[in-house]
Order: C-alpha cells, then structure tokens, then sequence
C-alpha cells in the first residue's frame, strides 16, 4: 500500500477473504471427520472371559476392539521378578502392583500391541522372560514394561474389572 | 513449451481444429520439433521409461479393480479369484505386482542419474523438487496398493507404517486413530486404502506434467553439464530421442517380462500368500525391497520419534539438494572428487538397503548406524564443503565439442 492509509475496499477484500476461508474449512470437516473412527467402530466396547481355564503361567490372547489383548495367569516367580525390579531400572517406571487389580495380582492384563510400532509380541521370551516384540526387538518384563529396545512405553493396561472371581469384562 | 511451433497440418480438417485447439501443435512442439542436447547418453531414456511404468500400472490397476474386493472377509479371497479364475487375471496381476518394482527401479536409476550428473542445479531447482514430490506419491500409492491384497505382510505392513505416525508428540495416538478410522488396522483402513490407492497414480500423472512443463521450459541438462549455445549442441526430439527411447524401452520390457513370466513371486514375500491375521506377527516382517533404505534408517535410530524423523528426514533432504550442493560446476564428470564421493553414496545406499532385510540385532544395528549417519554426513557436511574446496576440471566449450572429443584449452 505503499504507507497509505487503508481503505475500507481493502476492508472489503479481507473480510470477504476471510468468510470465504472459513466457509472453505466448514465445507471441508465432514469430509475430514469422515474418517475418524465411526459410531459402529465405537460401539465395540466390551468384552468378557471366562479366566478358570487359564493354567499358572498360560498366556492367551483374546481380541478386544479389534486388537489382541493378553491375559497372563503368572507364576509366584514371575510375579516375584517383577516386584523386585528397582524402579530406577525401567525407562518407563511404573510399579508392578499399579498394572494388577490388589489382591489378584496372579493376573495382568495387558494390550497385545508393542508401543513401537503396533506388533504382536510373543510371550515369555526375550531377556526378561516377559515379552518379546520380533520386529524391532523391544523386550518387555513379566509386568509387560519396557526394558530395551525402540519401544517408548510399557505394554498398555486395557479398563477391565473383575466381574467375578473367574470373569473379567474388558474395556 | 518451448521449440518451435510453427507447426501446420496438412488436412484441411485438422487446420480448422489447430486454429481453435493447438493440441497438435503443442504436440509436435513438445515431442518432434523439440531439441534435444546431442550427447544424451542412456541414462537419459528412463524418463520415457517411468511414462511407460505408469501407465502399465493404470492400466492394469483399473482392469483389476474390477475383480477386487476391498472387505476384509472377501480382499484375499478375490485375489485368488484372479489368479484362478479370470481371464488372463494372473498375468495381468503379475505385471501390476512386477510393475511397481519395476517403476522404483526405474524411478531409483533416474534420480542417481540427476545426482550424478548435477540435475538438480540452478536453473533445475523446481523440475527437481517436482520430481521428489512423485517419488513420495509413488511410496505412498506402493504402500497402499500393497495393504489391498490382505495377507500377513499386507496387514503388519499396514500395523508399522501408520504407527510411524503415533511417534508424533502428543496427538500422535489420534492421527493414527484418524488414519484407521478405528482402533486396528480393520475395514474401514482397507478400504479408504483402496479408494486412495485408485486416486494418488492420477495425482502422480498430473505432477508427471508440471515435472515435464518444468523440463521443457528449461531444458534437459547433459552429460556435459553444460547449456545449450547453439543448434550446433541439439538434435530434434523426432527421430534421435524417440529411437533412442523406444529402443530402451524394450530393452526395459524384456528384464520387466523376465521377472513377470519367470520368477513373478521373486520379489514378494512368501508371507503374503497367508490370510491376515490381527492376532499374530509374522516372524520376520520387511517392507518391499524399494523402502528397504528408509526402513534401515528408521530402525538404526534407537528412539522412536527419532527413527521417524531420521527416516521422513532422509527423503525430504533430497527437495533441499539445490542449496546442499553449491558448486557451480553441474556434472560429476568435470568433478573428480565429487564423482567419488558419489560411488560411495551409492554404495552406502545398497549397504543401507541389504541392512534393511536384516534382523535388528548385533552387527546389522551397528552398521545401520554408520551408514545412517554417513548418508547425512553426505548431505549436510560433504556436499557443502566439496562446493567451496573442490577444484572441478576444465570444461569443454560446447556441447558439440564434448561430443567431438575436442580437448579443452589449458587454463
């Protein structure tokens, strides 16, 4: 403008500027939205398992909104392992009886999906008998938490609750 | 586009059309009358080459979409239906599957043909930037076209790459949710998939046109790496560059039909002939060999976010390269240690890719490092250091005289 003064054409020109702008962005969120995961995809919320077939030190592995989701029955060992571990240890420190239900702490429930890049990891492998992801090499404890590798945080605790002694309802 | 256009049909008819449409005119400016530097060597033919890849893969990629089905119960299944059931389906699906290996090797000797021979210097800036903007739309339509036939490398491929995304701080988990339109890789992510997969090789083409306005706006670089001074220095398009193409051409669809008719599954994997399944990941999952570097890359960095940018990183570097490499001089034949640090790029490439198909543990994780780190060493240190230390050799004077073996005068 050359150090002239505004005037109200140019007013004009950016308020008709900026209503076309947000008309544009309005126009173009449902078409954004749409991909967000749908009413159908949420409504799979829960599911329940049945725990007295699980044998001490048995993993099964069970889907849950799509992804696996581990049930692990530990062994006095395991569990033993796990609680012993200093804190200053683990990248992602968390102590093990904040990833179990008090008093059922035989049974940790944990996602299936390795926080590096979504693999499955298998069980009771890698250097700390836990998890062990076959991608990228991440090794998880028998808490499910992170030792070494590229994976940035522990294996996932999924809402779930006791709905009897031998049932547990997930998510 | 430039070259001359004093173009006139014959016919009657198609003057009356020329006069209201000059598409013929545009044509023959572009593709006869268009002048081309005379010492072009074969290294030059792979831009035909890559048309040709293209539209092999549309081509096939619509007739396929109309025996595919993009449902996680029905994709695997009708990908068998086409290997065994429909007419001519396995060749047909062969050459769509061979085809893309066959477009990244064309598309890989390209861009090592501009890095060697300096074509992404001035005035090439923008023609070369257009030309990594189609190498990430290719990577992009190669993962997706990938995912579609929903065995396990289909369905774990699809797991890594867009939880690449979840590296991002903070939003990272909803990007990733937004990308599956659920909590998995499930229907909704195949099929979304499917409908990009059919639109980015339309985008591709469209890119392909402005890489090609930028090209014959400017003009084709040369071995010499000079410019053009006179008509001395060119031939026409019609018939030097278009034998010369044709020619490569067939050469190129022979290799391309070798691996189609003979070993078509050489380069798959076995994996993939295994339905997905969301509960369990192949031992050993590897990307295709074409992001095998990338791949290398990522898993070298010990951090997540840091793998992802180091790997996104490798590739944009490249739309930097015009302002890395300063030297004035354009190809690495007048350049001799610029040539030699080019061979150990290239080298260090190869290494990356090998490295990138091999387990992440040990020895492999130590050398992906080093060469994760010399392939930016390359770009952020050499190249900007070779621009002002190196004393680049005489150049010819023209075109013509490179052509005819005239030395340079001694400076």
């Amino acid at each position: 403008m050359n150090g002239e003064q505004p005037t109200r054409r140019d007013f004009l020109y950016i308020a008709t500027g900026a209503m076309g702008a947000v008309g544009a962005a309005a126009a173009a969120w449902p078409l954004i939205h749409q991909m967000n995961p749908d009413a159908s995809v949420q409504a799979l919320a829960s599911t329940e398992v049945d725990l007295s077939p699980i044998k001490e030190g048995q993993i099964i592995t069970v889907k849950w909104r799509g992804k696996p989701v581990f049930i692990a029955h530990r062994t006095k060992q395991e569990i033993e392992e796990a609680r012993k571990t200093q804190l200053r240890e683990l990248p992602d420190p968390v102590a093990d009886d904040a990833r179990v239900k008090k008093g059922k702490e035989q049974w940790l429930v944990l996602v299936g999906v390795c926080t590096h890049l979504g693999c499955v990891p298998l069980g009771h492998q890698g250097d700390y008998k836990g998890f062990f992801c076959p991608c990228h090499g991440s090794h998880y404890d028998t808490s499910g938490r992170i030792r070494k590798g590229p994976a940035p945080t522990n294996l996932e605790v999924p809402p779930y609750e006791f709905a009897s002694d031998t049932m547990v309802r997930i998510g | 586009m430039s070259g001359s256009s004093n173009f006139k049909p014959k016919s009657a008819i198609l003057q009356w059309t020329e006069r209201r449409l000059p598409i013929l005119g545009l044509m023959h400016s572009s593709f006869v009358a268009y002048p081309t530097p005379r010492n072009l060597n074969y290294w030059w033919t792979f831009g035909g080459i890559l048309s040709f890849c293209l539209g092999v893969q549309i081509i096939t990629g619509i007739v396929l979409a109309m025996h595919y089905t993009p449902t996680v119960a029905g994709a695997f299944d009708s990908v068998e239906h086409i290997m065994r059931d429909v007419n001519y389906g396995w060749l047909i699906r062969y050459v769509h599957a061979n085809g893309a290996s066959m477009f990244f090797i064309a598309v890989y000797i390209h861009i090592f043909r501009g890095l060697y021979y300096g074509s992404y210097k001035e005035p090439r800036e923008i023609l070369w930037i257009l030309g990594v903007i189609i190498f990430l739309l290719m990577m992009a339509t190669a993962f997706m076209g990938y995912v579609l036939p929903w065995g396990q490398m289909s369905f774990w491929g699809a797991t890594v790459i867009t939880n690449l995304f979840s590296a991002i701080p903070g939003i990272g988990p909803k990007v990733v949710e937004f990308l599956w339109g659920g909590y998995s890789v499930d229907q909704p992510t195949l099929q979304r998939f499917f409908s990009l997969h059919y639109l980015l090789p339309f985008m591709i083409a469209g890119v392909v046109v402005l890489h090609i306005w930028a090209l014959h706006e400017v003009g084709q670089n040369n071995p010499a790496g000079i410019d053009v001074k006179s008509d001395k220095d060119t031939v026409p398009f019609t018939p030097y560059a278009t034998a010369k193409d044709n020619f490569a051409m067939i050469c190129f669809m022979i290799f391309f039909a070798w691996f189609v008719f003979y070993i078509p599954n050489y380069l798959g994997h076995a994996d993939n002939y295994i339905p997905a399944n969301p509960l369990q990941t192949p031992t050993h999952i590897v990307p295709e060999w074409y992001f095998l570097p990338f791949y290398a890359i990522l898993r070298a960095i010990p951090s997540k976010l840091g793998g992802v940018i180091a790997m996104f990183g490798s590739i944009a570097l490249l739309a930097f390269l015009p302002w890395l490499d300063r030297a004035k001089t354009r190809s690495a034949k007048y350049r001799p240690l610029f040539k030699q640090f080019f061979w150990v790029f290239v080298l260090c490439c190869i290494g990356l890719g090998w490295l990138g198909a091999k387990p992440a543990e040990g020895g492999y994780v130590i050398a992906s490092r080093i060469l994760t780190a010399y392939y930016f060493i390359h770009f952020l240190v050499i190249l900007p250091l070779l621009s002002y230390y190196e004393k680049p050799s005489p150049l010819p004077a023209s075109i013509a005289d490179s052509v005819l073996g005239k030395q340079p005068a001694k400076a």
